[in-house]
């Protein structure tokens, strides 16, 4: 996607499955808006919106890319992979619906809160997804 | 109310094994294994309770802005853990209590549960 008039953007590439790295995307994203002088509160909002989404990431796809875009009236969050993508979005979105493996309940994550998270801290979300070729979450956040 | 650093090594009868300000205050608490549970439910300025000792517990604090952490049942986390709470100034405390032990100790001294929904 192009830097359609964002004042900022940022890419990050996730790796899947690598729970030492996990986390870290979201947490740049977190000291870049601080250094934008950003209202704490959203802030906080994005940083919890961007990690539940890059443990999406890390735990569901076989690689994706966290983005982040600043515009002078919001901030956008957007998360993509490469598969294997969500049989059933309604399911996936209901809180405590999980398909997550042991490895990543072990860190404390897979108890099907992510996406009902994600939803909730941002103004606009948007979900697309297809078997086999990847999901596509977008949140806005109003500035 | 609300409780300082110090006041939680004292109750909890903790290790303090990183941090830099024992004067920092925190309001609520939340003990949880759940870290999406913490980041559903956590407002500012409360301490987070759990016998999870891995990396993600520390990016759930600094994505929450989680002053202290308290590790129960004596479990003490890597000194990796502990350098990245270092690194980020985030207070790790080590209790020999249990979760519920713990909780209840500062239940009882008026810290109130963290639910920001």
């Amino acid at each position: 996607m192009a830097n359609d008039g964002a004042t900022m953007y940022k890419k990050y590439s996730i790796e899947p499955a690598n729970f030492l790295l996990a986390g870290e995307a979201a947490e740049q994203i977190k000291k870049i808006l601080k250094q934008l002088g950003i209202d704490n509160a959203l802030v906080r909002k994005v940083a919890i919106a961007s990690y539940e989404a890059e443990m999406n990431l890390v735990i569901h796809s076989c690689g994706g890319r966290l983005i982040l875009k600043v515009s002078p009236d919001e901030i956008a969050i957007i998360a993509e992979d490469d598969g294997p993508g969500i049989k059933d979005i309604e399911l996936a979105m209901k809180e405590g619906y999980s398909t997550a493996p042991d490895t990543a309940r072990e860190m404390g994550f897979g108890a099907g809160m992510g996406l009902s998270n994600m939803k909730r801290c941002c103004d606009r979300f948007f979900i697309q997804s297809e078997e086999g070729r990847g999901t596509r979450v977008e949140m806005s956040f109003v500035l | 109310m609300g409780l300082h650093i110090r006041d939680l090594i004292r109750v909890l009868e903790a290790e303090f094994l990183c941090g830099e300000d024992l004067d920092k205050e925190v309001r609520s608490a939340c003990g949880s294994d759940l870290m999406s549970d913490v980041l559903a439910f956590v407002k500012e300025q409360t301490v987070l309770l759990t016998g999870l000792t891995n990396t993600q517990v520390i990016r759930t604090a600094e994505m929450v802005d989680i002053p202290a952490v308290v590790f129960v049942r004596g479990k003490r986390p890597s000194d990796d853990v502990i350098q990245m709470a270092a690194d980020r100034k985030i207070a790790i405390l080590m209790t020999r209590y249990t979760m519920f032990e713990a909780c209840g100790l500062l239940y009882q001294l008026g810290i109130k549960a963290s639910n920001a929904r």
